[in-house]
């Protein structure tokens, strides 16, 4: 005698009952709890990201401004006529090309300086819980605050240029149209440095004692141990620090808006945020502001994925 | 995975733009008869809060049912800012005695403003309290959507010590014309008297030539506004007379080109500045100061110098719904009595036609007072055109190209400017 089963059949088509079932496991995955852990943080990221991101796009394919409840506006579909307005005006364009300048000195000394302090502090050192403290604290500590001391150094009749006498650059660092941006591009690498410190400091614990012994074995000094063995330990950590030193500097507000007195001079430092806000908040133009924001998203995920193609190669 | 990340992400993405795409629409048209209590804003200034109370306190024993809760500006960048964010919220106040006129008709756009011409009597009250001087104040539709309410002249304040230190005579430093101007500043500059003749602020703010150009360019004009019948004017002989003066001030290190950290007139930094007559109040007792009209090319007479008003006026916001409470409110903090109550508080000037002949025994108890009050006479106000504040932005951006860091031609930066601000004049 035989009896006929499914798991004998496995080609047979499924009950309706159990075709329903294994989509809803499908959709819930193998822990469905896993679902009820996650939502509070989808929530969020829809309602503080995905949301306004979603607007500020819509936005930008408008001819949009900002209304009173039960105003009567219109607010017509103009296609690209925003892009093509951000993209021909100059001002915009001297902000991309800052905040390039702003990258290319941020990224890599961030990268260089974050890695080289770290491996120092992951060696036994007097002073290492100081030393840590001493990196960090301008990360946690207001921008605001900073820049005031900055302003002090910098400053035409500043500590730097005190020191420097006559070497003093002319006209001073902070209204100087070449010296401005890369001012703020070490402002910004000074404050967010102590942030990559730690992620390399987590980073290099992982990369195996064994691997220096092997090298020095094999006769590779200090700097060869250093090049052949951590960094490519601490790779995964080197394109977290790299997207995030873009993103940040991507984001650049607070330090033109306060160090060079509004992108100063003569639009030298402004920033692509900067002039986001004067188009969209002081001249009431979001359209404009959401479409100069939209190509600053497209930018920096390109950049990212350039920067991860790279950085994760074998 | 990546298929899921990439769909979920879209999702999110269209959630985000079909949400957007909601609009709102409402009638507010019973809401201009409605009366009962309102709510308004003042500025943050110790004295005009102090008058605020006190008008608020008056209405307020004299209406029980229509009181006002009178608070400051919340804090913000600017007010204009914290306003257009309130008229977009749709939490404005009823009333707002702390309008920028520059910022009127991008209000005007967000459909945030009542016209006053909307209540009974409304535009005649404007024009009889204030009289010509009214019409910088109109929309180009002839509409009032803000009620001129005080000026703050702007004329030169100088430290007689330090004028005097330089060697220039305090009680009468040669400054009537653009020539004299330059001398004079010179002199206190190379005298080593103070680091800097005159200080404004060399920063990008869209604000700022309001108080380097304009108020010169108000004085070689006798009285023109950056833009007349929606056209820049600025773009002329008596324009770049003023630019130049200013770009040799720069140029020769008489003005600084980096913003101070502090307040350099108050601290002897520089000579001279450009204020109204706030001022008198807030260095009248550390600072032994005068006062001189702007400098024109010819040195024209302080009784026809003109110069920028830097006004603040009374809004009130379509988000109230007790407007006709809001606009007797209006009438009556801008009243006869209130107004002299204004002056004598804050000592800024009330728009009022002859407000000499008005309050003459304050003037006479306030000499300091009597020249601002005079030059009230003769003030002009910035452009009430579409996109008014880009206008002012992009003339600041040419402005400091030209002027300022002398990368650009000054009569270049001029024309582009005037171009520009016609273009967005003629925009609505």
């Amino acid at each position: 005698m035989t009896t006929r089963t499914e798991t004998e059949h496995p080609s047979a088509p499924p009950s309706a009952p159990a075709r329903s079932r294994s989509r809803l496991a499908a959709l819930l995955g193998r822990q469905p709890v896993g679902i009820l852990f996650v939502a509070p943080y989808a929530v969020f990221l829809a309602a503080i990201f995905a949301y306004p991101l979603g607007l500020a796009v819509w936005i930008s394919f408008h001819d949009y401004f900002f209304a009173a409840p039960g105003a009567e506006v219109e607010r017509p579909f103009v296609g690209l006529e925003n892009y093509r307005s951000v993209l021909a005006d100059p001002d915009v364009r001297q902000s991309f090309l800052n905040v390039a300048k702003f990258l290319v000195i941020n990224v890599p000394l961030t990268v260089v300086l974050a890695l080289v302090l770290a491996t120092a502090l992951n060696r036994a050192v007097r002073g290492l819980t100081f030393l840590r403290v001493a990196y960090y604290v301008p990360y946690v500590t207001a921008s605001v605050a900073l820049v005031s001391v900055w302003l002090f150094l910098f400053s035409k009749s500043g500590m730097v240029n005190q020191v420097l006498g006559p070497l003093a650059p002319d006209p001073s660092w902070l209204i100087n149209s070449t010296l401005a941006m890369p001012v703020i591009a070490l402002f910004v690498t000074w404050k967010q440095l102590g942030f990559s410190v730690l992620l390399y400091l987590a980073a290099l614990q992982n990369v195996p004692k064994e691997l220096h012994e092997s090298a020095q074995v094999d006769g590779a000094g200090r700097f060869g141990s250093f090049w052949n063995v951590t960094v490519p330990g601490v790779r995964p950590a080197t394109t977290l620090v790299v997207i995030l030193a873009t993103i940040t500097g991507a984001n650049l507000f607070t330090e033109p808006y306060l160090l060079t007195s509004g992108g100063g001079p003569n639009g030298a430092s402004a920033s692509p945020v900067l002039v986001m806000y004067q188009r969209g908040i002081e001249q009431g133009n979001p359209d404009v502001a959401s479409a100069i924001g939209v190509l600053l998203v497209i930018g920096v995920l390109v950049i990212s994925l350039v920067n991860r193609r790279i950085l994760e190669r074998d | 995975m990546r298929s899921r990340v990439a769909t979920a992400t879209l999702t999110m993405l269209a959630l985000g733009i079909t949400a957007a795409c909601g609009g709102g629409s409402g009638d507010s048209d019973e809401a201009t008869t409605a009366t009962g209590p309102i709510k308004i804003w003042l500025s943050n200034n110790p004295e005009e809060i102090a008058w605020g109370e006190q008008m608020v306190k008056a209405w307020n024993a004299e209406h029980s049912d229509e009181e006002i809760t009178a608070q400051e500006i919340p804090a913000g960048k600017t007010s204009e800012e914290v306003i257009g964010a309130a008229i977009t919220a749709g939490n404005a106040p009823c009333l707002v005695f702390n309008t920028s006129p520059a910022a009127v008709p991008q209000f005007e756009k967000q459909g945030g403003l009542v016209a006053l011409d909307s209540f009974e009597g409304g535009a005649e009250y404007v024009e009889s309290r204030s009289g010509d001087i009214a019409e910088q104040y109109q929309s180009p539709d002839g509409q009032y959507f803000q009620m001129p309410w005080k000026s703050n002249p702007v004329m030169i304040f100088y430290n007689k010590d330090v004028m005097k230190k330089a060697g220039v005579d305090p009680e009468n430093p040669p400054l009537a014309t653009h020539e004299e101007f330059l001398e004079t500043s010179r002199t206190i500059v190379e005298s080593g008297a103070a680091e800097a003749a005159i200080y404004p602020a060399p920063t990008s703010e869209f604000f700022q030539s309001w108080f380097d150009f304009y108020p010169m360019y108000a004085a070689e004009t006798g009285g023109q506004q950056l833009v007349e019948d929606g056209a820049a004017t600025f773009d002329s002989e008596q324009g770049a007379a003023v630019a130049e003066l200013w770009a040799t001030m720069y140029s020769e290190g008489l003005s600084p080109k980096e913003a101070y950290n502090g307040d350099a007139f108050a601290e002897g930094k520089t000579a001279m500045a450009t204020v109204g007559p706030w001022a008198v109040a807030v260095y009248g007792k550390d600072v032994n100061w005068g006062v001189a009209p702007v400098p024109t090319s010819s040195g024209t007479s302080p009784e026809e110098t003109y110069t920028f008003s830097d006004a603040k006026n009374i809004g009130l916001y379509s988000s109230c719904e007790n407007q006709q409470t809001a606009y007797e409110v209006l009438e009556f903090a801008t009243s006869e009595e209130q107004d002299g109550k204004l002056l004598e508080m804050t000592g800024q000037m009330p728009i009022r036609a002859d407000l000499a002949g008005t309050y003459p025994d304050y003037f006479e108890q306030n000499p300091d007072y009597e020249t601002f009050a005079a030059q009230a006479d003769r003030t002009v106000e910035v452009p009430n055109v579409p996109s008014s504040i880009e206008i002012w932005q992009d003339f600041r951006d040419q402005w400091s190209s030209a002027v300022i860091f002398g990368e650009t031609p000054v009569e270049e930066a001029l024309g582009t400017a005037a171009e520009n601000a016609t273009e967005l004049a003629g925009q609505s």
